[in-house]
């Protein structure tokens, strides 16, 4: 599926708006991160406005080193559980064991929710973590800062 | 057999903006062909040359995945909620 084009990065972004991750969610993900090391973890973020207040850590059914798919039925699962609490999506989060915290050309091409904010933290042999964040529209990347807490 | 159809933002260009549409069809391919004829362009966008579903797009009816009911010849029945969902994955 190819994206419309137009599709533009301010129809999705309030400039000076960010993504407030409060510290029992960042913390959450980071442990999600290295515990599914050395695979590729992946999950979302859910909230109203600038915050976020839910993580929903999924399965990635590739179950691989380089790439992830989230379980589609868990996904609806979840997307039914965030209409019915009125949360939406605003982030979604994977893994890049041993590799940079930047969107793959995999990333890119199957970037299909505007909506959200990509998140990717890189993990290395030392558990060490690294994190970045964008927005992916059109196939073209921006790095979107968020307040990590 | 009207159904409601949830359409995913990348979509929503193809479908005046809208997040949910009518269509009608017996079955998930006719409602598919429906949907082209409402909003063109939109059938290419969830199906390859051949008319199979797109391997990163995923289609419910009332929130059971059609690869694990009939595919394309899925039944459908008056009021059905069919969702549009791609997938998220990436490397």
């Amino acid at each position: 599926m190819s994206r419309a084009a137009h599709l533009k990065y301010d129809d999705f972004v309030t400039s000076g708006v960010m993504l407030i991750i409060p510290s029992n969610i960042s913390s959450a993900m980071l442990e999600h991160v290295k515990a599914d090391f050395p695979f590729e973890c992946c999950g979302l973020l859910a909230g109203k406005g600038d915050a976020v207040s839910h993580i929903y850590r999924m399965s990635n059914t590739d179950k691989s080193k380089v790439t992830y798919l989230m379980d589609p039925a868990e996904q609806m699962r979840v997307f039914k559980e965030m209409r019915s609490l009125e949360l939406e999506l605003k982030a979604i989060y994977h893994s890049h064991p041993n590799h940079p915290a930047w969107p793959s050309r995999t990333d890119i091409e199957l970037a299909y929710y505007p909506e959200a904010v990509y998140i990717i933290i890189s993990i290395n042999d030392s558990r060490e973590t690294e994190v970045g964040s964008f927005r992916i529209i059109n196939k073209e990347i921006t790095v979107e800062d968020i307040d990590l807490q | 057999m009207a159904v409601k159809v949830r359409i995913p933002t990348p979509l929503r260009g193809l479908t005046n903006g809208q997040g949910e549409v009518e269509a009608a069809g017996r079955t998930i391919g006719d409602m598919l062909v429906d949907l082209e004829n409402r909003y063109p362009g939109i059938k290419e966008r969830l199906c390859d040359e051949a008319g199979n579903l797109r391997r990163f797009v995923n289609i419910y009816v009332n929130e059971e995945d059609i690869r694990f009911k009939q595919g394309s010849d899925t039944a459908l029945s008056d009021g059905d909620d069919v969702s549009i969902v791609p997938a998220i994955a990436g490397g």
